[in-house]
């Protein structure tokens, strides 16, 4: 996930009064804290508000990671409780998007590409509404594992479960997702499968 | 060895021969497990399609991007946190004199009203022997709230609360001070 300084120096040196330097750590982990608030928040324009809440509230309280864990684990407990705040607050329908709109996003984003870009984006969108179309829990433990990165035991740390759980937990998700995408993109996974 | 584990996982269903696929995509099988596997994959039609399929997902999951907000994401984020300044940590402001502080205010205070208490009961009953039970109901707790050296114990009790509080507070002014 990340090259240059290690995310420990950078953040010695924001700490040590060098606030631009935090720029590299937003670049580094939006796009995995603004996927993550996706899941929960499926509004992309408030999933943005809360990303960058959450990249503020980190900020401020960056004196308290003693780099225990990884940079991206601290960060998950911060979109953790600031989406389910957010939530909580706006009541929001967080029930999945019905697949005609599915379909209607993975249409409109295939413009302006050669062939074998569609077809690549084409795979990436339909993975993405399926795993949009999950419950929270199954695209959490899959964003965490592809997406992130983290380990079943980076991951079990995070959510506060045993190595075992999560990897039924994974295996579950996985299991669901698969057969997501065969019936919502039954042609397409048919022509992946062969 | 191998054999065994290969017959078992050649007679498993199709949920436990999913589950060890996954693991050996994954690679967490053991070395034997590996290896009996990749065998049953290339003799066993139904294994080889299933091992086919979890790995085209396994690597659309790996495949697909991460979504992304805006070009202007790191922007507004660096404006916003130039409102702000970094917080203590909280290890550095909850101080452990204080924790003790508070805890041993606590243990005087229980302690204090349990000897009291106890030095107020009259064990003896009125023949002379000690009283194996106490009655609760012949309790008069209006003696343990109604007189003056309670009182005055609760007041010093409760001066001696303000007075770690306003030393704390203070403690916490003059940190803030220092560091503006």
């Amino acid at each position: 996930m990340s090259t240059g300084p290690s995310d420990i120096e950078i953040i010695s040196r924001v700490l040590k009064g060098e606030q631009q330097a935090y720029a590299e750590l937003v670049k580094r982990y939006q796009n995995y804290v603004f996927t993550l608030t996706l899941r929960f928040i499926k509004s992309r324009e408030d999933a943005e508000e809360v990303s960058q809440d959450i990249f503020v509230k980190a900020y401020r309280s960056l004196a308290d990671f003693r780099g225990e864990s990884k940079f991206s684990t601290w960060l998950y407990t911060i979109v953790n409780t600031t989406c389910i705040t957010f939530l909580r607050k706006k009541r929001l329908n967080v029930q999945s998007l019905d697949n005609e709109k599915v379909f209607e996003t993975v249409e409109s984003q295939d413009s302006g590409l050669n062939a074998n870009q569609v077809e690549r984006k084409s795979r990436a969108n339909m993975v993405n509404s399926s795993i949009s179309m999950l419950s929270y829990d199954d695209s959490e433990i899959l964003t965490l594992f592809y997406k992130a990165e983290q380990s079943l035991e980076e991951i079990s740390q995070i959510l506060g479960l045993e190595q075992n759980t999560v990897k039924v937990r994974l295996h579950r998700a996985r299991q669901r997702l698969k057969t997501m995408m065969e019936n919502s993109f039954n042609e397409e996974v048919r022509d992946i499968y062969n | 060895m191998n054999s065994d584990i290969s017959t078992h996982m050649s007679n498993a269903g199709g949920g436990d021969m999913e589950i060890r696929l996954w693991e050996y995509i994954d690679g967490l099988s053991t070395a034997s497990e590996k290896t009996v596997i990749e065998s049953l994959i290339q003799t066993h039609l139904e294994w080889k399609h299933k091992y086919r399929e979890l790995l085209e997902v396994h690597e659309l999951m790996y495949a697909s991007e991460l979504e992304a907000p805006s070009m202007r994401f790191t922007k507004n984020v660096m404006e916003e946190i130039t409102k702000y300044q970094i917080a203590p940590a909280a290890k550095t402001y909850i101080d452990k004199r204080v924790i003790w502080g508070i805890a041993i205010f606590f243990f005087t205070m229980i302690a204090g009203l349990l000897i009291y208490g106890f030095g107020q009961i009259n064990w003896t009953s009125s023949d002379g022997s000690i009283d194996k039970y106490v009655s609760l109901d012949k309790i008069d707790y209006s003696k343990f709230f109604n007189n003056t050296y309670m009182n005055v114990f609760m007041m010093m009790n409760v001066i001696l609360g303000l007075v770690l509080l306003d030393r704390w507070l203070a403690s916490r002014r003059k940190k803030f001070s220092k560091e503006a």
